[in-house]
């Protein structure tokens, strides 16, 4: 006769491995203690605002910008090419740190805001530091 | 072709059309991106709670623990600690063994006739590999996607991304774990389909979490590395929905809400199909009881209440009567 009392066997031990399912299962809930943290705003130099204008439209270069980056360095250090002209015509020198970092020279305000929101940590910074520069 | 299979990957396929047409076409990014996904976690943690009950419900009748070695006995018989405990640390050792290691799963066998008619057992080791390859991966892709629901990140998570991402190939990094999901996910399928004996007892139920699961996988993967996505949107509407402040951002592109979709039906589903044997796996009555069957007495909880009359109580009741026929009694009064 199963089910008959519906009695639970093991109390204990089911309830206790119920709140560990429940406490694991919300950890995200109580580990941001219900506090939303606003958006990254990455903040742009002097310089990057008179320019307007990136390499590519903001929207591409805000999901795109890592993988435009990986084909130029493939570019310039498998085939020596340097330049890299836009939908616009306009042609750029395909370099980090002379390029975009010379615009954007504020890597903590800018790089770092949304990469240490989405937890990347990018390995570009290892070699391309802002300061020295590299030597053209 | 399979009725099985066609019909999971049938439903799968409509699934993600659903998810693209409710945001492309109809616009119900609230839908999708915030009232779905609460009603799905919902789902899971009360559907996974009252599964759970639900068994514990059920009486266990007599230990029925599979013995894998000897049981304790005598002192001078020596006894399996592990695969036959006698006590509540091998039963703690042993499903850890089961839990994080597939322990029972790695002495499957294969039985074959060989030779004519000549009955082999052969070891079989591959469904074991994967299953293990499938679930750490599996895994570890959850553990790894709460970055999108914390901040700042654990620094133990960030550990665990530098780990997946260890030969840094490319831009964004390759996390091995999302290729290994995918290898894992393909031979649970192929194995389905290519081995007869394994193909004849696969249902619908079978194939549908394998499909469910490789959309999963393969949006995700989409994503990351190749259609892109805006980032720290997402994390906006994530972590939205931990705070209980949801947001909708509108440059989330419609291939997050085909994933998050997905997960949503995984979630959904979890607690009404075989996935439950997350939960399962620690009510296993062959697994989580100690094999002390002659040590200690195990009463049947589905013992009806009998009526008993001993001969105690049956000699009081008619003790004159049998002196009267001269039979003998216990005690004469």
């Amino acid at each position: 006769m199963p089910n008959n009392n519906n009695k639970i066997y093991d109390k204990n031990k089911i309830v206790i491995g119920i709140v560990i399912f429940l406490i694991i299962s919300l950890f995200p809930i109580w580990y941001n203690h219900f506090k939303n943290v606003p958006a990254p705003d990455p903040l742009l130099t002097e310089k990057a605002k008179i320019a307007k204008e990136c390499v590519l439209p903001k929207v591409l270069m805000k999901t795109e910008h890592m993988q435009l980056l990986n084909s130029w360095r493939d570019s310039v250090v498998r085939d020596g090419k340097r330049l890299y002209t836009n939908s616009q015509g306009k042609v750029f020198d395909m370099s980090l740190s002379n390029g975009c970092l010379d615009c954007h020279s504020n890597k903590k305000d800018f790089c770092d805001r949304c990469h240490n929101y989405a937890s990347v940590r990018p390995y570009c910074f290892d070699c391309h530091i802002d300061n020295p520069k590299e030597k053209k | 072709m399979n009725v099985h299979y066609m019909f999971s990957l049938i439903v799968v396929i409509g699934l993600v059309l659903l998810a693209y047409v409710g945001v492309e076409v109809l616009g119900l990014k609230a839908i999708f991106g915030v009232v779905l996904p609460y009603a799905a976690f919902l789902t899971f943690l009360i559907g996974v709670a009252y599964k759970v009950i639900d068994w514990a419900k059920s009486p266990v009748p007599f230990r029925i623990t599979t013995t894998g070695g000897q049981q304790k006995s005598l002192p001078w018989i020596k006894s399996a600690k592990i695969d036959n405990p006698d006590c509540s640390v091998g039963v703690v050792v042993r499903m850890l063994t089961e839990i994080l290691f597939f322990r029972s799963l790695f002495r499957n066998t294969k039985a074959e006739l060989k030779e004519g008619n000549k009955f082999s057992y052969e070891w079989e080791k591959w469904l074991w590999i994967f299953a293990i390859l499938f679930h750490w991966s599996f895994a570890v892709v959850l553990v790894r996607h709460f970055r999108l629901f914390t901040e700042p990140v654990p620094y133990l998570l960030q550990l665990l991304e530098n780990l997946d991402g260890f030969f840094q190939i490319g831009i964004p990094v390759v996390f091995l774990s999302g290729l290994l999901l995918l290898a894992g996910v393909t031979y649970l399928f192929l194995r389905r389909i290519f081995i007869p004996q394994i193909k004849y007892i696969s249902l619908a139920a079978d194939y549908f979490p394998l499909f469910l699961i490789f959309g999963i996988a393969f949006t995700g993967i989409l994503m990351r590395y190749f259609t892109k996505t805006d980032i720290v949107a997402v994390k906006q509407l994530t972590m939205g929905l931990v705070t209980l402040h949801p947001t909708v951002p509108a440059t989330i592109g419609f291939i997050f809400y085909v994933h998050l979709f997905l997960v949503c039906v995984l979630l959904a589903y979890f607690p009404f199909s075989k996935l439950m044997h997350l939960g399962g796996i620690f009510l296993s009555p062959t697994r989580n009881l100690p094999g002390n069957t002659r040590a200690v007495r195990h009463i049947n909880p589905w013992n009806y209440p009998v009526k008993v009359h001993t001969y105690d109580e049956y000699e009081e009741e008619f003790r004159e009567k049998m002196i009267e026929a001269g039979l003998p009694v216990e005690k004469e009064e």
